[in-house]
């Protein structure tokens, strides 16, 4: 599904991904680890397209496309999806009409007649009930006065009712509560199937208790480091990054 | 579906590109010669065979106006305009009353049918005999005024609105069939001398609406009157008069387009509105004149003076404008707060793209006590355009309890555009409350990346921020209008990110 290989990239000049490499196969979870600096946002970012993250070398295959070709609008209705570290306020939009027009996009793209307003609310009722998300999200302004917990549940919808083909996690768990941890799981593992991979990508071992990942990796100054079951993210719990980045 | 969306929808469907209402309409026309004199007064006089009042009326304002000059106040430049190099009478040629839409002229409802206004008041419209004023089904009726380079061509649902004893029609049909109304009413809000563009107008305008709503009276459905300049080198100068009588309320709307051409077109419009006690004017406008292309070649000056009358106690009026079009924007949709505990409102959302230019805003004025007032302005300037907004909060030292609240947004698309925020307050009341907000902002590459990673393309993206930026305002709009004005300002950025 998803080929990385040997990607190079800066930011503003500084190198920051050296030669990583990874593949993650269709109906696959991949879960990424690394200290702060190593180069996870930048792959997160990199992965959807954004200005200003230069790939310098490597190739990304996505599918079979060249996913470093598209723009970042054609890797999204491809069916590449990134739940933001930091989701953006869109002040004045409501979040239906926001969801519903990404919706429609990608339904577009994949050749499906679009839904009306009436259709749409019946769909995302429906998925808010299964995640357990107060209606009147919908109503509110896109991420404008949300709570950071709020914006990462928001963000889960999204996941949730886009079900794209896979999903890039960016650090969803940062700040969030056991509860709120448990219900960014649910959506993942609601999704999990032989058409949907993801890469998670996590400081903390505790969000792969809950989404338990086929592979972990660490990263490290811009390149996979090691990689493993499971398991593995248990031990960086235990001996921490510096362990690894020793050992290897 | 509604009237409106129906005719966005088949305006865009008519061409691909650009300006979507650039057509020229190949009718024939009569006009007066070129150039403005007494005798140009005279001649629209007399084809509208107007009573000797209303010629005198008209001369006055056209002695006042050739002793003004131009006003330069406002953060716009154009070139002098020529003002006997224009045509100031152009209309359709009259025939016979058609009996059936096959006898209409073709041409004239092509028209209709590209601007998008529905096939029975297609045909309401044309002066078909016996067409009715049932509305098409599954959808409210919308009183249409139709306004050609200088005449009304017609006003549909006249009848059904009669059994209210509601008044909607042209100005000129307005001069013949109640002549006191109009002499009570005309020039009493802006009168002849107010300004350069008002007191050209006083002098030649030609048609516009009327609308005169009775005591206790809810009209019943929107009232709109659609403005279309067609003809070369002419000017449009329409005179707006709506009055709304104790307890009574009306909601208004107008809509203009132009065909594309290279030269600078005139419009110098007047509306005045009266509300009497407890009465209510809501007037909403979706303003979309050529705005020239991008280089700035063409396009009309849109020198526009609209300003209402809150006369009664609680009286309320409410502007709510969307300005997409134009080269040049001078309006200043205005509110005389006289009747103690009225109400004056303005939104707007003025958009500036390539050499667009905006000079926009409001003027409030306390005069009686406990009078309020809203104002909240959104500005989006992207390409070369220049956005100000301009306004004037004065109360008066009798407005006791008098309060205002302004909010003036700005949104820049670019980094060649500009935004200004010009706002006077004059207060000479100590008990009376003034507040003024102002921000201005990008769009932040953040929010369009965040859009884009969810599948939107860029200019779906910038036209979904622009409509959240201008929501506060778009809300006002009735609700068929504010489809039309949303799609409306995603196309006026086309072309303005990337």
């Amino acid at each position: 599904m998803l080929k990385i290989e040997n990607l190079h990239a800066t930011v503003e000049g500084k190198q920051i991904l050296n030669g990583l490499s990874l593949e993650i196969p269709a109906g696959e979870v991949h879960a990424i680890m690394g200290p702060n600096g190593s180069g996870k946002s930048t792959l997160s970012y990199v992965l959807a397209g954004r200005e200003g993250y230069e790939v310098t070398e490597g190739s990304v295959s996505f599918n079979g496309q060249d996913l470093l070709a598209m723009e970042p609008e054609e890797r999204a209705v491809a069916g590449m999806f990134l739940a933001f570290q930091a989701p953006v306020e869109l002040p004045g939009v409501g979040n239906a009409n926001f969801l519903r027009t990404a919706l429609n996009a990608i339904r577009r793209a994949r050749g499906e007649a679009e839904i009306d307003a009436m259709q749409f609310l019946k769909l995302a009722r429906a998925r808010m009930k299964v995640l357990n998300m107060p209606e009147d999200m919908l109503k509110r302004p896109v991420n404008v006065g949300f709570s950071g917990g709020e914006k990462k549940r928001n963000e889960m919808l999204q996941l949730a009712l886009l079900a794209p083909g896979f999903a890039v996690l960016d650090e969803t768990d940062s700040g969030l509560d056991i509860d709120a941890l448990k219900m960014v799981a649910d959506t993942v593992n609601s999704l999990r199937g032989p058409a949907f991979s993801a890469l998670v990508i996590t400081h903390y071992q505790r969000l792969l208790n809950h989404i338990v990942p086929d592979r972990v990796h660490v990263l490290s100054a811009g390149r996979i480091v090691k990689s493993g079951g499971p398991e593995l993210a248990q031990e960086l719990e235990a001996a921490g990054y510096a362990g690894v980045q020793a050992a290897a | 579906m509604p009237a409106v969306t129906e005719t966005l929808e088949t305006v865009q469907s008519v061409t691909d590109s650009g300006y979507k209402w650039g057509f020229e309409t190949d009718i024939e026309m009569e006009f007066a010669p070129k150039g403005l004199n007494e005798d140009i007064v005279r001649f629209i006089s007399r084809k509208k065979n107007e009573p000797a009042w209303l010629l005198e009326w008209r001369l006055k304002a056209f002695a006042i106006w050739q002793k003004m000059e131009e006003p330069r106040w406002a953060a716009v430049s154009f070139p002098p305009i020529d003002y006997q190099d224009s045509h100031y009478y152009a209309a359709p040629v009259q025939k016979a009353k058609p009996k059936s839409l096959d006898e209409v002229d073709p041409e004239l409802l092509k028209t209709y049918a590209k601007l998008g206004i529905p096939l029975k008041e297609q045909a309401i419209l044309a002066g078909v005999e016996g067409a009715g004023e049932t509305p098409a089904e599954g959808r409210m009726p919308v009183a249409v005024d139709a306004v050609f380079d200088s005449v009304s061509v017609a006003t549909s649902y006249k009848e059904r609105l009669a059994k209210e004893g509601i008044i909607f029609c042209s100005i000129s049909e307005a001069v013949q069939e109640h002549p006191e109304l109009v002499r009570q009413y005309l020039g009493s809000v802006v009168p002849q001398g107010d300004n350069f563009y008002a007191a050209l107008n006083s002098a030649v305008f030609t048609d516009g609406s009327f609308v005169y709503i009775p005591k206790g009276v809810r009209c019943p459905m929107e009232l709109s009157t659609y403005f279309r300049i067609n003809a070369k080198s002419t000017g449009q100068f329409e005179r707006t008069l709506i009055i709304a009588d104790e307890k009574s309320y009306v909601s208004y709307l107008e809509g203009c387009t132009a065909p594309m051409r290279d030269e600078n077109q005139l419009h110098a419009a007047v509306v005045e509105l009266v509300a009497l006690d407890d009465a209510t004017i809501k007037y909403s406008t979706v303003q979309n004149w050529y705005p020239g292309d991008s280089e700035g070649r063409g396009g009309i000056y849109n020198f526009v003076t609209k300003r209402g009358a809150c006369r009664g106690a609680r009286s309320k009026i409410s502007w709510t404008q969307v300005e997409t079009g134009s080269a040049i924007t001078w309006k200043y949709p205005s509110c005389i707060l006289q009747g103690d505990d009225s109400v004056g409102e303005f939104y707007s959302v003025a958009i500036t793209n390539n050499r667009q230019q905006a000079d926009t805003g409001t003027k409030m004025f306390h005069i009686g006590r406990n009078t309020r007032s809203t104002i909240v302005s959104k500005g989006i300037s992207a390409g070369k355009g220049q956005n100000t907004y301009r306004g004037l909060v004065k109360i008066s030292p009798k407005a006791h309890g008098a309060r205002n609240f302004t909010q003036c947004d700005s949104l820049l698309i670019g980094d060649q555009c500009g935004a200004h925020t010009v706002p006077y307050i004059e207060n000479r009341c100590m008990t009376a409350k003034v507040e003024h907000e102002a921000t201005t902002s990008r769009i932040a590459e953040d929010q369009l990346f965040y859009c884009r990673q969810r599948g939107l393309n860029e200019e779906e993206a910038v036209g979904m921020i622009v409509n959240g930026f201008a929501r506060e305002v778009l809300k006002e709009l009735p609700m068929e209008f504010a489809v039309e004005a949303q799609k409306l300002l995603q196309i006026s950025l086309e072309g303005s990110v990337g």
